[in-house]
């Protein structure tokens, strides 16, 4: 026993070292609550603690190709058919899709607008489901090293998932609309009506607070991003109304709202940049990340 | 004095736990998941209260935070006040049967689960359920094996 005491007699007592830490604690969680200074500590600390983490999501990455590898080749030719269709027709839409957009691109010069809706995409591919128990997260293999920011708005092909809160050199933190922190500008897409779409915490649904009695929505209403605050970029599907309750004793509208984008389904997702880069270049980083995106349906064909 | 043979095995443990909380599991498993780094830090603080006690549950504790992506400070207040426990009572816990540390250890974790519930509340919207305060009982029952199985780790990395 006389280790223990040998330390006591240079260290602080336990005593005081706990109530000192016990404050740093607490004056961290001040500092990260209220502001994004800890980030560099964060990163660093993740640095750090990145081959734990990295080998800590090789079962699920294991378990997810074994039951993938599970599958039966007719299944697979199944998808494989669905997908070279759905590739067909998504072509033919998206060549008109250019059309209209340098159309609209030349209708808003002539107005005088200058927003920008040409974007830039990256495709992420889904390391891990809710870290902490009870959390509306999911863990990306892209961080700062491919230039992801703090903010950046993540969809996937049905609409929006959510946004980045934390990044580190490989990976990144996304928390999705769901989560009780989460609060995304949209719009009405029938008549432009705005609003904030608020995460609750219980999984596909949101709420739409603070609209009045007198507010035109309807159950069925598409909600768009608005584009407000400028983290999202405009015209992303966010969430469908699921239902309405109108308390004359409220002064709001209390309005349920599920995700469009089903945020438990699929490993792939698209971090955007929104307005970065001319329509020009849009299409050679699609591209470039699209050989990296296609290798499974590749593989798929190559059987 | 302990030798570097004799922190190896203490390391290691540490590693394996904090790879264990990071392992993503799916959904319906995540309440019956034990809180591995609680009891590997209350296993450590048991033995070796000099070298495993409050300072470590606190970088512990942060590592945490940060591979949960969680508000910083959280789980290291928590794990601060946890490893400040151990270490008070650790004689009287090293002369405690199993089964009454089995309880303890229940105790503990649910003062973990706690705190960052009750951190969380604070800070955002939280709800807690019953499934929550599961890995509390979960940890208390697998105490008697993990602690068998760390005093062995423990003293095959003994030189004397």
């Amino acid at each position: 026993m006389s280790k223990p005491l040998s330390r006591m007699s240079t260290a602080p007592p336990v005593t005081l070292r706990v109530l000192i830490l016990v404050a740093a604690s607490i004056a961290l969680m001040l500092v990260d609550n209220r502001t994004q200074q800890l980030e560099k500590l964060r990163t660093g600390l993740h640095t750090l603690v990145y081959p734990v983490i990295f080998l800590s999501t090789i079962p699920g990455n294991l378990f997810h190709s074994f039951s993938e590898s599970l599958q039966e080749r007719s299944t697979l030719q199944e998808e494989n058919e669905r997908l070279k269709q759905e590739n067909l027709y998504y072509k033919s839409r998206f060549e008109k899709l250019y059309a209209l957009e340098a159309d609209n691109e030349r209708l808003k010069r002539l107005l005088g607008q200058s927003d920008d809706i040409a974007e830039q995409v990256l495709l992420a591919e889904l390391v891990e489901v809710s870290l902490e128990p009870y959390t509306q997260q999911i863990v990306l293999n892209k961080g700062t090293a491919d230039n992801v920011y703090i903010g950046q708005p993540v969809i996937n092909g049905e609409g929006v998932i959510g946004q980045v809160v934390h990044t580190s050199y490989a990976q990144s933190i996304v928390t999705l609309l769901t989560d009780p922190d989460s609060a995304v500008p949209v719009m009405v897409m029938r008549n432009g009506l705005r609003g904030v779409m608020r995460g609750t915490g219980v999984r596909d649904r949101l709420s739409l607070p603070y609209l009045t009695p007198n507010a035109d929505i309807l159950v069925g209403d598409l909600l768009i991003s608005s584009g407000m605050g400028g983290r999202f970029p405009t015209g992303y599907p966010v969430a469908s109304i699921t239902a309405i309750e109108r308390n004359p004793s409220l002064e709001f509208l209390h309005i349920e709202a599920t995700p469009v984008a089903r945020l438990d389904h699929g490993r792939e997702v698209l971090l955007i940049w929104p307005g970065e880069e001319e329509m020009t270049s849009k299409v050679p980083a699609v591209e470039e990340q699209g050989q990296e995106a296609m290798a499974i349906p590749e593989a798929e064909e190559g059987q | 004095m302990l030798s570097v043979l004799g922190s190896f095995p203490l390391f290691l443990t540490v590693l394996i736990a904090l790879f264990l909380t990071g392992v993503s599991l799916p959904e319906q498993f995540v309440p019956y998941w034990p809180d591995w780094i609680v009891l590997v830090l209350i296993y450590w603080g048991m033995a070796y209260p000099g070298r495993v006690s409050v300072f470590s549950g606190w970088l512990l504790g942060l590592l945490v935070d940060v591979m949960h992506g969680s508000l910083l400070g959280q789980n290291a207040l928590a794990l601060t006040l946890i490893s400040y426990t151990v270490n008070v009572l650790h004689l009287r816990m090293r002369m405690s049967p199993l089964l009454q540390q089995s309880f303890f250890i229940m105790f503990l974790v649910a003062v973990h689960l706690g705190i960052t519930a009750w951190i969380r509340g604070m800070t955002g919207v939280f709800v807690v359920t019953p499934m929550y305060w599961m890995p509390a009982i979960i940890s208390g029952v697998i105490w008697p094996v993990l602690f068998v199985m760390l005093r062995d780790v423990r003293r095959s990395g003994m030189t004397r």
